[in-house]
């Protein structure tokens, strides 16, 4: 039926849940992306709905206190002048605004950006404006087209077509949901992709300032055995959470499973300094001889040592 | 062990200045764009990308600190997203557009053009012959081309007050002409984003297309002013008729690249017809726009019939060239 190739290159390194999406750039790094949640979607279209929807009702009342003027004043070629401004320059408006944002540089409408999201190519090369020209298109059969149907009660439309609007417009809305990277239709017909672009700021190295013994104590290759990269990894968020009392309890928990009987006056956050110190150059040695202990019951690693 | 060195600390010290002056730099130039950079730094960013990139590698090799690992995850995005993102001059793009991107995605799509032509034709063809036979006809097409699809909140009630003072003299057909405009492009669009439910609804909305130009047609054609009215109609309607044709040859590219992907997976087929579909629309608008130029003025100012059979016949001409006749150069890179 198809040929999987490059689907199943996207598929493979993901775990499951965390939402993240194997993402490799033309140098063959593969970044992690973050696909923008679908809730966080939803508010930027929303904001950007709203944006548009602003200019739109401001460019109306415009064109129509003019229109009226002209209306009096029986100057039909104005008013018909006014017509087209308006439809030509709601339709422009419309397409315009998405397309305009996302061509530049930073792929993302003042919605995208307030949520923290952005387009891109799914493919991982340059976003094209044709790409973003099908996605928007798209959204004309998404968006506009339902909302069209709904709130076209008033001019004697029967209801079941207002209820044919709603399922579409359902359906529609929904779809991101049924799939893993949240594309909705125009990401589809586009080859696009949106995704979470936080900014993540350089925390320091806690190891860095971590003392190398506790009042002339050390911790024997044995007590460092204890546990394995995901445990260090648990540490270090707590130790860069810094909560007294979650330190408290790992501290007696690590100073029970290995056996601590060093100096029992060392306070909590340097003991645990001090051994996410000592852990991490054991685990990253091994690292270096290609031993990657994955958890504290990953014993295979740990067989040669 | 008297100082612990850790290497991923010091892979970390000898790198850290690079990766900070990367995202100064991508700072400055998310903040003001590009012309805030100098010479140097420009030439710089690329290469400060490419270093955060392989300390990502690096990092993730033998670094255990989870916090490094997703500064330069981030990092590295960041700069990505900036060397990739879309950017080109505005000008050189247009022209490329015109120049190459355009008739070449029109080109490719011959195919479905034709069947979107024929289709339309054929439910002109079939209104046309309804409606003279039975004048009533005209009615149910505007209830057949609702449960099509299109948009029943400018049509129900706008279209059959719109359609009914045609008849009465020449003061309706602006009404009628601006509608159409709106309607047209309305179409268009729609006729490309439907093309993406298997054509189905494409097809129906060419045919409803069609149907409608029949009837209208049939309708002069009644009162005898079947000449007058293809004149007026065509000096304009070449060119909407046309887009419209092409928006629909679009959405049947993408419905069936969706049904039959080929070689590709079905997904990829999907994204490239779309694209070459999106440079067809995007040209499409620009026909519906001249095509509501030539409707505004050239319809007002030539009253003659010659003359508008002439400029209808030279703007097919045109078309017909600009789209496919063989060029020299290279088609479009999609």
């Amino acid at each position: 039926m198809k040929r999987p190739r490059k689907l199943k290159a996207a598929r493979a390194p993901r775990e499951a849940g965390d939402g993240r999406r194997a993402f490799v750039t033309p140098e063959g790094v593969d970044l992690r992306l973050q696909v923008g949640a679908y809730v966080d979607r939803l508010g930027a279209l929303a904001i950007d709905l709203m944006i548009v929807g602003g200019v739109l009702v401001a460019l109306t009342l415009l064109i129509l206190a003019t229109f009226f003027a002209a209306w009096r004043s029986h100057d039909e070629l104005l008013a018909r002048a006014l017509m087209v401004v308006w439809l030509l320059g709601s339709f422009v408006l419309r397409l315009g605004y998405f397309i305009g944002f996302e061509l530049h540089g930073s792929g993302a409408t003042p919605g995208k950006r307030i949520m923290g999201l952005r387009v891109i190519a799914r493919d991982g090369r340059r976003l094209t404006a044709d790409a973003i020209f099908a996605r928007n298109a798209m959204r004309e059969l998404e968006v506009f087209l339902p909302a069209t149907f709904l709130f076209a009660r008033g001019s004697g439309v029967d209801g079941a077509l207002t209820t044919l609007g709603g399922i579409w417009t359902g359906v529609f809305v929904l779809f991101p949901l049924f799939n893993r990277d949240r594309l909705r239709l125009g990401d589809i017909a586009a080859g696009t992709l949106v995704v979470k672009a936080p900014k993540v700021k350089l925390l320091r190295d806690i190891a860095e300032s971590a003392p190398v013994t506790l009042n002339g104590a050390a911790f024997s290759p044995a007590q460092l055995d204890a546990y394995g990269v995901k445990e260090l990894q648990v540490l270090e968020q707590v130790l860069r959470g810094g909560d007294r009392r979650t330190m408290a309890a790992v501290a007696k928990r690590i100073r029970g499973k290995i056996g601590w009987e060093g100096p029992a006056d060392v306070p909590d956050a340097t003991f645990l300094n001090a051994y996410y110190a000592g852990l991490r150059h054991r685990l990253e040695t091994g690292l270096l001889f290609g031993r990657r202990r994955a958890d504290k019951h990953d014993v295979l690693a740990q067989e040669k040592t | 062990m008297a100082e612990l060195q850790l290497k991923s600390h010091r892979f970390r010290a000898e790198r850290e200045a690079d990766w900070r002056r990367l995202e100064r730099l991508l700072d400055r130039a998310q903040k003001g764009g590009l012309k805030k950079l100098t010479p140097p730094e420009l030439l710089d960013l690329p290469i400060l990308y490419r270093q955060a990139l392989s300390s990502l590698s690096v990092a993730r090799a033998i670094s255990l600190d989870q916090a490094l690992i997703d500064y330069l995850e981030a990092l590295s995005t960041r700069a990505y997203f900036f060397v990739y993102g879309a950017r080109a001059s505005l000008w050189a793009r247009i022209g490329g557009f015109f120049r190459r991107d355009w008739p070449g995605a029109v080109k490719a799509i011959w195919r479905e053009t034709l069947a979107a032509t024929l289709i339309t034709a054929l439910a002109a063809v079939v209104a046309f012959g309804l409606v003279m036979r039975e004048p009533e006809w005209f009615q149910s097409f505007v209830p057949a081309q609702l449960a099509a699809g299109r948009d029943p909140a400018a049509t129900t009630a706008s279209l059959r007050a719109t359609l009914y003072p045609v008849l009465n003299g020449k003061e309706g057909l602006e009404v009628m002409a601006s509608f159409l405009f709106t309607h047209n492009s309305q179409i268009a669009i729609f006729a490309f984003a439907f093309g993406f439910a298997l054509c189905v609804l494409t097809v129906g909305l060419m045919a409803a297309n069609g149907a409608t130009l029949g009837a209208f047609l049939a309708l002069f054609a009644q009162h005898g002013l079947l000449f007058e009215s293809v004149g007026w109609l065509m000096i304009h309607g070449v060119t909407e008729l046309f887009a419209v044709i092409l928006a629909g040859g679009a959405g049947i590219s993408i419905g069936s690249a969706v049904v039959f992907p080929g070689e590709r997976s079905r997904l990829d087929a999907a994204m490239h017809a779309g694209r070459r579909g999106a440079v067809v629309m995007a040209g499409v608008i620009v026909m519906l726009f001249l095509a509501a130029l030539l409707e505004g003025f050239a319809r007002q100012l030539v009253q003659v019939d010659a003359a508008r059979y002439a400029i209808a016949t030279a703007t097919a001409a045109i078309w017909g060239v600009y789209f496919y006749a063989p060029r020299k150069a290279g088609r479009a890179a999609l």
